[in-house]
């Protein structure tokens, strides 16, 4: 049985772990919160930028030392940053516990040189490219900035070409002295995990972590002008796409709102990539090459998000299934057993994944981060299984009682 | 397995056999996995095609019988024919779109041949031919025993499972037809013309298949060329250089054949310089590695294979490719005996005498590049 252990250093740290003895690793990391949606203009893109220049180097390690380390203690490392939180993670033989903190707690504190920053900023800017692209060619950024505008919830993850040329290194150092402050970072943990000697690290290491320069926010952005490179027109022309792709938003429950279970559930039974609604009537008859619902939270509102792809000449008929699909959830709600079903799923699921200490150390950090709370693996089972069919009709009402934004990446104009 | 002139009925018929089997309509197949819980895929590749599922310890026997149906009593539906294939054509545009994966698929077949290393996806003139009796007959040719291989990792007892699987598939027979003749590539350089972001490249050269007694000194370099932040791809092309986001290199096998294939993604200002970074490290590892390269590489392996312990669904996976390219299961214990036994010397000494050679190189973008050194 798991046992939950949690402390607030002096600098305002905070760490949660998640301790279970019987797991072969330990996964450990540092959850940051700052995302895209706390950047101006002249700082688009910059938690995802800062998020790589983190690993270039600190002042007792070259970027050279840190990729070594990193490997040598098993490489199973990543980071990724997000609208709201940057993230950075390990996991390790439970062996290598003090070696990983050391390095991760050393890489938090990062040089961000001039050079490494030039040469970082190509990594970037090849790194947008790749994602141009790909499908679906930029229709999910364009889709949130028209739901959200084009700052806040609705900035660019990665910035535009534009944004990243112009950034300079002085403009990241100053973000990265407001933003990487001790009491805005959860250090999270899951599995075989040493908390005393985790602790003990942590209270060591980051003795200075208060001092951080002084450093003034950025001028407020003019809400009156788009910033650059971005454009909110609801189609983006992709000459070479063999496929049309369309995505819808609206709205759903936040991070903390216990509507939330209903709102996943109602997207299971509705827009599951397989035994759903949409599966049957899109997926299975070959009509769509992709055809799915799923809800995004953020801290203070939701997302419900429909992707749709198939050939251009059937889009407008696939989407007008999609809507009497919604109509027909709206209008009859789901069955008993479209409900059971979607919980099985769901909840064989959650018990599988829950044997990996690298998936429980996401819901312990972000739980911990996001809703300064620790859910234990049968309250979150619990939580799925008392959602009734009256709860998915609410949440259905919710959520489609008013148009959804929609945002289009095709070939030519649409039929 | 599939004829020349039907490309994509072996990726059919991944789709058809799960329309019903036995007592179970689709719909039926599909809620019994749900409520199972089952966590279910299924794949062909070049060799194989696969059916599987990871699942809470007790739905295991029903599991079982449920994928004993599918792949001895499929119903094959012919109504649900038409339906299937438009799945086929959706994957295949989707395949369209993705300038990655056209640069891998015709990668594959200049490093292979162009029937041994087709693409699952098939092509469009193959998909269009396909009658049901072309997917009945595939079924009774290759859907047997022969070569079939069940592998099961996780919490269950081995005699209850046995007897289980014995009255499951003991009576099932089959399995006679010739494999066909597989062809062979050649080494070359085509470039796809397109209006893309990026370059994107691809590279191949023939290297030992997993089977080979040598294979572990060949994915030594190529762990030292690509894995991890430390690796000398990564590092020498995208952290030192900044010339692209993704670049990779990994071993791959048919039964009898094996390659390195690799890739990289880059602007196309860039993608001359990274071609002729990348092939340069690639050529030149036989000059020598470093202790420290090899002991973190060890590392790392000995990290994974603890770890995977974790997951049953590595293992099965695991598995089933030991069983098929070595004819058993080679053990986690004897995977770290073998790697921590690999030396410096050896692994060079097998890059020196086994250089990569007659390379294959695919790019697709605005521009094509000039392969500048020999290859």
């Amino acid at each position: 049985m798991p046992t939950f252990c949690k402390t607030t250093l002096a600098c305002g740290l905070r760490i949660a772990a998640e301790v279970d003895p019987r797991g072969y690793s330990a996964s450990l990391g540092y959850f940051v919160r700052t995302g895209a949606r706390d950047e101006s203009d002249v700082e688009a893109g910059v938690s995802h930028f800062l998020e790589h220049m983190v690993f270039k180097g600190t002042a007792r390690r070259t970027a050279a030392d840190v990729n070594r380390e990193l490997d040598e203690l098993g490489g199973q490392s990543n980071a990724y940053t997000s609208e709201e939180q940057t993230v950075y993670y390990a996991t390790v033989l439970p062996k290598y516990q003090d070696r990983i903190i050391d390095l991760l707690t050393d890489m938090m504190r990062p040089s961000l040189t001039d050079a490494d920053f030039q040469t970082e900023r190509q990594v970037i800017l090849e790194e947008i490219a790749k994602y141009e692209d790909s499908p679906p060619f930029g229709a999910f950024e364009r889709a949130m900035e028209r739901y959200f505008g084009p700052r806040g919830l609705g900035r660019r993850i990665l910035g535009t070409n534009e944004s990243i040329t112009a950034m300079t290194s002085s403009v990241m150092r100053d973000y990265f002295s407001r933003r990487y402050s001790p009491e805005n970072i959860v250090l999270a943990a899951a599995g075989n995990v040493d908390f005393d000697s985790l602790v003990e690290q942590a209270t060591r290491l980051t003795d200075n972590w208060n001092r951080l320069e002084n450093a003034d926010a950025p001028p407020p952005d003019d809400p009156n002008v788009f910033p650059e490179g971005i454009s909110n027109e609801e189609t983006i022309e992709t000459p070479d796409a063999s496929q049309a792709y369309l995505v819808r938003v609206s709205s759903a429950p936040k991070i903390n709102d216990p509507r939330r279970y209903a709102t996943r559930l109602l997207s299971t039974i509705l827009g599951d990539e397989s035994g759903s609604r949409f599966f049957w009537e899109m997926i299975d008859t070959g009509r769509a090459e992709a055809c799915a619902m799923w809800p995004q939270e953020f801290g203070d509102c939701g997302a419900l998000f429909t992707y749709l792809v198939s050939h251009p000449d059937e889009l407008t008929a696939n989407r007008k299934s999609i809507d009497t699909l919604i109509e027909q959830v709206i209008r009859d709600g789901v069955t008993e057993d479209e409900l059971q079903r979607a919980k099985n799923k769901t909840l064989a699921s959650c018990i599988m994944q829950s044997d990996r200490p690298s998936n429980r150390l996401f819901g312990v950090g972000n739980g911990w981060q996001m809703r300064g709370e620790y859910l234990e693996l049968d309250e979150m089972l619990d939580r799925y299984r008392r959602v009734t069919v009256a709860d998915i009709a609410r949440a259905a009402n919710e959520s489609f009682a008013s148009t959804p934004t929609e945002t289009y990446a095709l070939a030519g104009a649409l039929l | 397995m599939e004829p020349a002139d039907r490309g994509g009925l072996a990726g059919l018929m991944c789709e058809m056999i799960q329309r019903g089997a036995g007592p179970y309509s689709s719909r039926d197949i599909v809620e019994l996995q749900d409520n199972l819980g089952l966590d279910h895929s299924a794949g062909v590749s070049s060799t194989l095609a696969s059916y599987g599922a990871t699942m809470p310890a007790d739905a295991l026997s029903e599991a079982l019988s449920l994928y004993a149906e599918i792949i001895r009593r499929p119903h094959l539906p012919i109504d649900q024919l038409e339906d299937a294939l438009q799945v086929s054509m959706q994957e295949l545009r989707a395949v369209e779109d993705e300038p990655t994966q056209q640069v891998m698929i015709r990668l594959k077949q200049m490093q292979y041949g162009d029937l041994s290393g087709r693409p699952a996806c098939g092509t469009q003139d193959g998909i269009e031919a396909i009658s049901i009796d072309d997917v009945r007959e595939y079924f009774l040719d290759w859907y047997r025993p022969r070569d079939a291989i069940l592998t099961i990792a996780g919490r269950f007892d081995w005699d209850t499972v046995r007897e289980q699987c014995l009255s499951l598939f003991s009576d099932w027979e089959g399995g006679s037809k010739a494999f066909p003749k597989l062809d062979t590539g050649k080494p070359g350089y085509e470039h796809i013309s397109q209006d893309s972001s990026q370059t994107h490249i691809g590279f191949s050269f023939d290297a030992a298949p997993f089977r080979d007694k040598d294979f572990y000194c060949l994915r030594a370099g190529v762990g030292i060329l690509s894995d991890g932040m430390s690796s000398r791809l990564f590092d020498r092309v995208r952290e030192q250089r900044g010339l692209c986001y993704t670049v990779s290199a990994s071993t791959h096998s048919l039964f009898d054949r094996g390659a390195v294939f690799g890739y990289a993604g880059t602007t196309p200002e860039r993608a001359q310089e990274t071609l002729d970074v990348t092939l340069r490290e690639i050529q030149s590892l036989g000059d020598g590695i470093e202790a420290a390269e090899l002991e973190r590489l060890k590392v790392r392996v000995q990290s994974s294979l603890i770890m995977e312990q974790e997951s049953c669904a590595s293992a099965v996976a695991s598995m089933l490719s030991d069983w098929f390219h070595r004819g058993r299961v080679v053990t986690a214990r004897e995977i770290e005996e073998i790697i921590e036994s690999l030396t410096v010397h050896q692994v060079v000494d097998y890059w020196r005498t086994h250089p990569p050679k007659g390379f294959r190189v695919v790019t697709l973008g605005a521009q094509p590049l000039r392969i500048t050194m020999e290859t």
